[in-house]
């Protein structure tokens, strides 16, 4: 074969192998791995699938966090003002959890209608609130935060 | 035919960059708030100047509800704003949201005071039934004690010309000027 | 008054800019000797304005300054002085001027090394680097001044500096990575100046290469730094989370060392010219898309700076002028001939291209895990995030086949090599990495696993294969009496490949390996992980300078060891962030394994959560990392470099200006 026109058969195989190869897994593995956010009223509108990953935010009731008499069982309720979500966790609340402020917890919606955090999330900042919760409380944008200089990192 | 080839990068990007345009307006500065056009949450809470206050005491006339705490640097920005337009005749209520009393007197006094009256929340609890995000926040509030408008972030001279004295006029102009 | 000296010299550096822009272009253009000559003179010029306005502000900050708005709300009277230095880059002004800082060093360090460049294409290069300074001169100047000053309203007190951004990490984590995403700038401008005079040559691809491996370099150890970080300082223990922010640092990497790559054949064969110039321009501009990420706030990240849509507006106006004015320059200009030459299957150009076809399906993948929550709301399908299993699953066996390919790379001849000699070489290789991997899970675990097989064989097969080119080269060059003649670009490949070798297997190995547990612990309280019992002696109450703390206090030993690791992990309690508390983790670091401890809250009765992690390996992703950054810093003293540089009299680091 022609050197040059052999190169070329080189790269097109490479490129296509390669692009669909990697095509097929990069999608599967995206639609596998996508989790999907519901508001609380979505959960009470029984919008959200059970046993699958999903997201779930809003701010948490104050007074509702209550912990088990041993081990690191616990439960809190997450609020949008429309509806509230009951959350059972196990294990350690991030640092800035706390009751009244933005969370989103990782996890699945059991039969029953509570939801098992795997996961829970807290931001770094007294202004900041995740804008999924912010969306869910219908209450517009982080824009506006923005203006009050809460910076985080540098990454 | 090959040259066109070469195009495909740029075509790539461009669409990349029509996504990422769409992104920046998917969080626009403005998104109609659940409590619009709902009352004023019921709530009783002191004030920095000492007398309990209720959301009863807020109706009667058209009035601003301002968020702010001292931790804000943003409050700061839009405080010297404030006291104009409370120089103008337009009430404004402070909602002091988490934060400290004494702090907040310290700089009411040290800055001057644009507010009618200062709700204390140190819990942020009144900022809760209100769906506080952050601090400063303004509502406007009617006569009737229903939330008209809310924006977030600070007040300045371009947001009280385009966006809350249009909405203060709607309601009842007369009384403010 | 120095603020406003500050802002000044800002200002006059943008004059600058604006020239080194123009007057070079039009001097090339009209062929005046006088313009062109004047680039290097602009480009330092620039440099030592902007290092003023940066020492102003650092000024600022260091005498504690609040009537400047930034100081007063990153920094504080309490705040160390060196944490006080570094706010000056902890917030989105001040790292704009770093970045500002670091894009006139590079200029003028091409002004001052590249002097084996012909004159033209230097007044081309340095008039594309001013173009993207102005660029971001008018994002500082116009939507980020950190000159603003807060009169006659001065508070008495700053706002602190982000408590997890007070540590040394932190204090070099940005240069660097800047140092990184700037300096593929360089490459960049290599690239269009190229394109633009039409000499896009061996040559060209020459020139390039240890600008490429510089910013390569501090990129890697940019991005090292700031795994470390997140491990010791977020506290739970994580070294990647495939965060946004992180994405946005990771895919420059990722298309920077396909360029390096890239450069190679281009410059020894004159082949996939066309390619690596999208690979330069595409460098950069995913630098620039990482900025644009992090700052305009499109995307949620534990990490973003605030977000600003101005900022975000001005930042992609940006990104399309200069992505798709390159693109479509290339689009006119691109050379459509691949070379004079073909080359087998069998040949490290094949390999190399298999290099950079992984590598890019890797940084697409990255892409549009990053980018897919942002398509999926702007078609209105909801809200969604991409979790780290579909990065892992996608990355596991990408860098497997990379890891295979580096392998042989390195083995193969350019044009074509003998598949005898080849099996010949790979024969014990091939045996090596078999056993080792074989033995791996038993000697170090005593049962079967068979990730951390594969991951042991893969790793030896790097390091095999490695000492089987070794081997190869010094019979063909007479014998051991060759090892100093092979010259240091070789051994910055050896090690660079050795520490990716690392960074795999620390990867991999501490994912299969790693344990935690959450329990609840009271004073006298143990609990046994993998072999190792951690006893918890209680808490006091510590006073750090501008935080308080509880301090757990900690003991692990192996079982069956006498040996006590004394650990202490904190609650901090920082003055000014209105009773945020921050987790410092109590770390036992070790080559084969970390003990990390971290404290969660007090729950009544005394008993606090505590997460107790062992973590096999995980020091490995970090000195792999820095063993990339010493290949590229090694191959920065190769011979040929210096000799070419020999008549400026400036030795080495192109860096160094930075």
């Amino acid at each position: 074969m022609h050197p040059v026109r052999r190169q070329r058969l080189i790269i097109v195989a490479f490129i296509v192998v390669g692009a669909s190869a990697a095509a097929t897994l990069i999608f599967r593995a995206l639609s596998d791995n996508m989790n999907f956010f519901y508001a609380p009223a979505q959960i009470a509108g029984g919008e959200a699938p059970t046993g699958r990953t999903i997201r779930v935010g809003g701010l948490v009731v104050p007074g509702s966090l209550k912990r088990a008499e041993s081990g690191l069982d616990l439960a809190f309720r997450v609020t949008d003002n429309r509806a509230e979500l009951e959350v059972d966790f196990r294990g350690i609340l991030p640092d800035l959890f706390s009751e009244g402020k933005g969370v989103v917890a990782v996890g699945e919606l059991m039969p029953g209608g509570r939801f098992k955090a795997a996961e829970v999330l807290a931001k770094h900042d007294e202004n900041y609130m995740p804008p999924e919760v912010h969306e869910a409380l219908k209450k517009g944008e982080t824009a506006g935060l923005a203006a009050t200089g809460g910076d985080d990192d540098v990454r | 035919m090959a040259r066109l080839r070469l195009f495909l990068p740029l075509l790539v990007f461009a669409a990349l960059a029509l996504l990422f345009w769409r992104g920046l307006s998917l969080d626009p500065n403005y998104m109609p708030s659940a409590l619009e056009n709902r009352p004023l949450p019921a709530f009783s809470a002191p004030t920095l100047e000492g007398p309990v206050i209720s959301d009863a005491e807020l109706r009667g006339k058209p009035a601003l509800l301002n968020v702010w705490a001292t931790w804000c640097p943003s409050c700061a920005a839009e405080h010297a704003y404030l006291n104009a337009l409370a120089r103008k005749g337009v009430l404004i209520y402070g909602l002091n949201y988490k934060d400290n009393a004494e702090a907040a007197g310290r700089w009411i006094a040290e800055k001057g005071n644009p507010y009618v009256a200062n709700i204390l929340d140190p819990a942020g609890l009144i900022g809760i039934d209100l769906g506080v995000t952050g601090a400063p926040e303004t509502y406007v509030v009617d006569a009737a004690g229903v939330i008209q408008l809310r924006h977030q972030g600070p007040v300045d001279e371009r947001v009280w010309r385009t966006v809350i004295e249009p909405a203060l006029a709607g309601l009842s102009a007369g009384s403010l000027r | 008054m120095y603020v406003e000296l500050g802002h000044f010299a800002l200002i006059l550096g943008f004059g600058l800019a604006l020239t080194q822009a123009l007057l070079p272009m039009l001097g090339v253009m009209r062929g005046l000797r006088s313009w062109t000559q004047a680039a290097g003179a602009l480009a330092c010029g620039q440099f030592v304005f902007i290092a003023i306005s940066f020492a102003c502000l650092a000024h600022a900050f260091l005498i504690d300054d609040f009537s400047v708005r930034l100081v007063a709300t990153n920094s504080n009277t309490l705040l160390p002085a060196w944490y006080k230095f570094s706010a000056v880059w902890g917030n989105h002004e001040g790292s704009m001027l770093l970045w500002l800082l670091i894009l006139a060093g590079w200029s003028s360090a091409v002004a001052v090394l590249a002097t084996e460049l012909t004159q033209d294409m230097r007044a081309r290069v340095l008039s594309v680097m001013g173009m993207i300074a102005v660029g971001f001169h008018l994002f500082v100047l116009f939507t980020s001044n950190p000159f603003l000053r807060s009169f006659p309203n001065v508070p008495q007190e700053g706002r602190d500096l982000n408590p997890l951004l007070q540590d040394i990490g932190l204090v070099m984590h940005p240069p660097m990575l800047y140092l990184g995403y700037v300096g593929f700038s360089v490459t960049f401008a290599f690239a269009i100046a190229a394109l633009w005079s039409g000499r896009l040559d061996t040559a060209w691809a020459r020139w390039s290469r240890p600008w490429t491996t510089a910013a390569w370099m501090f990129l890697s150890v940019g991005i090292t730094l700031g795994s470390w970080w997140a491990y010791y300082e977020l506290g739970w223990g994580g070294w990647w989370f495939w965060d946004p922010v992180e994405n946005a640092s990771f895919m420059p990497w990722l298309a920077g060392t396909a360029l390096l790559h890239s450069l190679a054949v281009t410059e020894k064969r004159g082949l996939f010219r066309s390619w690596t110039v999208l690979l330069a321009i595409l460098t950069f501009s995913l630098s620039l898309l990482g900025t644009f990420l992090v700052r305009s706030g499109i995307l949620t990240s534990v990490h973003a700076f605030a977000t600003d849509p101005a900022r975000g507006s001005f930042v992609l106006a940006f990104l399309g002028v200069v992505v798709g004015g390159s693109l479509t320059l290339y689009a006119l200009r691109a050379p459509q001939s691949s070379g004079p030459a073909g080359y087998s299957w069998l040949s490290r150009e094949a390999a190399l291209l298999g290099n950079n076809v992984l590598l890019i399906v890797s940084m697409a993948t990255v892409l549009l895990g990053t980018l897919a929550p942002l398509l999926v709301s702007a078609l209105d399908m909801g809200r969604i995030s991409v979790g780290p299993p579909y990065f892992n699953l996608m990355f596991v066996p990408l860098m497997s086949v990379l890891a295979v390919v580096m392998g042989v790379g390195p083995l193969l001849r350019w044009r074509e090599s003998s598949a005898g000699g080849l099996r010949g070489l790979l024969v014990g290789p091939i045996g090596f990495s078999l056993a080792a991997g074989l033995i791996f899970p038993f000697v170090y675990r005593g049962h079967w696993h068979g990730g951390a097989a594969f991951t042991a064989g893969l790793a030896a097969w790097l390091l095999s294969t490695l000492f089987a080119g070794l081997r190869q080269r010094l019979r063909e060059r007479g014998g051991v009496q060759a090892l100093p003649r092979l010259g240091s670009a070789y051994w910055g490949m050896v090690v660079a490949h050795i520490g990716f070798a690392f960074c795999m297997a620390g990867a991999a190995l501490t994912s299969i390996y790693s344990d935690e547990r959450d329990v609840r612990m009271s004073a006298g309280d143990e609990v046994t992980l993998s072999g190792y019992v951690f006893s918890f002696l209680g808490t006091r109450h510590v006073e750090g300078p501008n935080y308080s703390a509880e301090r757990g206090e900690f003991t692990a030993r192996s079982e069956g060891s006498t040996r006590v690791l004394h650990l202490k992990a904190e609650k901090r309690d920082y003055h000014s962030q209105m009773g945020n508390v921050m987790t410092e983790a109590g770390i036992s670091p070790g080559f084969l394994r970390d003990l990390y401890v971290s404290l969660g809250e007090p729950i009544g009765d005394g008993s606090w959560a505590v997460r107790v992690h062992h973590k096999p390996f995980v020091r490995w992703l970090w000195i792999g990392g820095v063993l990339m950054g010493a290949g590229g810093l090694l191959t920065l003293f190769d011979r040929r470099y210096r000799r070419a540089r020999a008549p400026a009299s400036v030795p080495v680091t192109a860096g160094a200006v930075a």
